[in-house]
């Protein structure tokens, strides 16, 4: 049985449609990486598989729909990083690394051993054991973000969906996340991540999905999804591709002079 | 020593300084008694002028002091971390207002004058129409910014509806005695009053208290509670109802008592390491103990004056907030 799967999705904001008929199935062990111009509806997406966004269609989480489970429920199968990196008290890094923890346990139990385990296990994997005592309202970016996917981590989810988790990390941090995200996958988990950089989607990710204004695309691994002509009409960009030792790398060199979505040149 | 044994050090230090705090409020006032003959009072028998004094004045004026202050200390924390706005307090959903409102009318009306438990229950009833106004203003879906809005909205309507009865008071002792109400204060409160509203608050304190986990879930923002297992529906509920059901019982027997709400949160949060779970049974504590601190300092400062609590608190309250507004300016620069 797939670990997500969602049929004929459609999610309106107001009156504009945000996703239109989107069919996705999502497998034990896959690194997804969702891809899209600005505006495609990727993180509406992700909320909607969590209950979080109103559509019609079949989501599936696990065994049951998502939406009739309880946020409960919903939390045992999917972790979410949300895209807004919140923090809005001055608690210290463990504690908030252990809010990963915190569902289903009454208030004023301490954390079981097996939690604590989990607890240290994320924070060693997103290399902040080191900043335990600091006051996570005080970290600079790249530090934040990683704090907050050992959160997402410690739930110790089959799925994992992130929002842009890789958004102003310096490239060390992305590809040690990346990699993280890959080794996941090793493990029989699932990763559905949203990124703007291709080159890391096209690098790490065994499958590729494409959003463009609502609909998905292109859906399979990166060789064949992320071709020039696909780049230029999603984003209108011309790339440039090569196969190295490492996998394929995929660069957006310049603006396309056939049209594209949302030209910032307006052109 | 660890996170966890520095907080129940700060729980049992606090809970000793109000259980101190509640003997030195038994033993003040004007008849003036020897700390053994007191206590002997507390627990005597026979109709004794001491006993009386002991039973029927101290001890109920010192239980409202502290579960009036563990109110405001309580739905302070809760609120502040439910709407994650370091500046909310228990009168931000005009709980306070409407109930203040309510009694206002039984004044007004003479409602609170035809019998004695008329003027509570006028008041309770003016919190339970502001929490259901704020809930349907807010709907269903009702995110904290709608929530604070509704509040701010039924706030200004009750303190409007407040001036026009004080503007159209049949005389000045009505309108005086209106005004002396609403400063708040713990005077001539008997037992009568501790079984009206004691009851109403400790249903409030255990909504409030269930919000504990979901408060500390909601430090990473909505989204993310949502995805974590927190159901946004129940804590709202818990949070508005469970503050209308303790503040409504407290402004019900005391009147409106500022600014305790307020400060005690702020104060006490760097010492539970900000942890919104933690904060709540500290704060409550700590509420209970500034409120007997408080009115056991309007008695012995001008004991012939009947010094009102709530100008006390808010003559301490006053001064914080601008400390804590010009704190936050600088981090926000």
């Amino acid at each position: 049985m797939s670990l997500l799967a969602v049929r004929d999705l459609s999610v309106a904001l107001g009156k504009r449609a945000v996703l239109n008929g989107i069919d996705l199935t999502v497998e034990s062990g896959e690194c997804v990486g969702l891809i899209g111009p600005n505006g495609a509806g990727k993180s509406t997406f992700l909320k909607a598989i969590l209950g979080q966004a109103p559509g019609a269609g079949d989501i599936r989480l696990g065994d049951a729909e998502s939406r009739t489970m309880s946020a409960l429920e919903r939390a045992r199968i999917a972790a979410y990083l949300p895209q807004e990196r919140e923090v809005h008290w001055p608690v210290s890094v463990e504690v908030l690394v252990g809010l990963g923890r915190a569902f289903g346990r009454s208030a004023v139990a301490a954390p079981s051993a097996k939690d604590q385990a989990l607890i240290e296990a994320a924070m060693e994997r997103m290399a902040v054991t080191g900043l335990r005592h600091r006051r996570a309202t005080e970290l600079s970016g790249g530090e934040r973000a990683r704090v907050l996917i050992a959160r997402a981590l410690a739930q110790d989810t089959p799925l994992l969906l992130a929002d842009e988790p890789t958004a102003g990390l310096d490239p060390s941090h992305q590809i040690a996340l990346m990699a993280t995200f890959s080794d996941l996958a090793r493990e029989g988990r699932s990763v559905v991540a949203c990124l703007h950089e291709i080159s890391l989607a096209a690098r790490w990710c065994d499958r590729i999905v494409v959003l463009n204004e609502g609909r998905i695309v292109a859906d399979g691994p990166p060789a064949t999804v992320l071709t020039d002509e696909l780049m230029r009409t999603v984003y209108g960009v011309e790339i440039h591709r090569a196969d190295s030792a490492q996998g394929l790398v995929v660069l957006p060199t310049a603006l396309s002079e056939t049209e594209g979505n949302d030209r910032p040149d307006g052109a | 020593m660890s996170e966890r044994t520095r907080f129940h050090l700060l729980i049992g230090v606090l809970a000793l300084v109000v259980l101190l705090l509640f003997g030195l409020s038994l033993l003040t006032g004007p008849a003036a008694t020897g700390f053994f003959d007191a206590f002997a009072g507390l627990f005597s028998d026979d109709r004794g002028t001491l006993a009386l004094i002991m039973q029927e004045i101290r001890l109920p004026r010192a239980i409202l002091a502290a579960a009036i202050g563990a109110t405001l200390g309580l739905s302070g924390a809760a609120l502040q971390g439910y709407l994650r706005n370091p500046l909310a307090e228990p009168g931000l959903l005009g709980i306070s207002a409407s109930a203040s409102l309510g009694a206002v009318l039984a004044l007004y009306t003479g409602f609170a004058a035809a019998f004695p438990l008329g003027l509570p229950l006028a008041a309770l009833a003016g919190a339970v129409v502001a929490v259901l106004i704020v809930q349907a203003l807010a709907g269903l879906s009702g995110n904290v910014l709608t929530i604070i809005l509704a509040g701010v909205a039924v706030s200004s309507f009750a303190g409007a509806m407040t001036s026009l009865a004080l503007n159209l008071s049949p005389n000045p002792f009505a309108a005086l005695e209106i005004v002396f109400w609403m400063l708040g204060s713990l005077n001539d409160r008997s037992m009568t009053h501790v079984w009206l509203s004691l009851p109403v608050m400790i249903v409030g304190w255990a909504m409030l208290a269930a919000l504990a986990r979901p408060l500390d879930v909601l430090t990473l923002g909505e989204q993310a509670a949502q995805s974590m297992g927190v159901d946004m529906g129940r804590v709202r509920f818990l949070a508005v109802f469970g503050t209308a059901a303790s503040v409504g019982a407290a402004t019900a027997v005391a009147g409106a008592i500022g600014f305790v709400g307020l400060i005690v949160p702020h104060v006490l949060r760097p010492l539970v390491g900000a942890r919104p779970s933690r904060l709540l049974p500290a704060s409550a504590l700590g509420g209970a103990a500034l409120l007997l601190a408080a009115d056991i300092a309007v008695r012995i400062v001008a004991p012939a004056r009947d010094l009102k609590i709530g100008v006390l608190t808010a003559l301490i309250g006053a001064p914080f907030f601008l400390w804590l507004v010009f704190r936050y300016r600088r981090t926000l620069v």
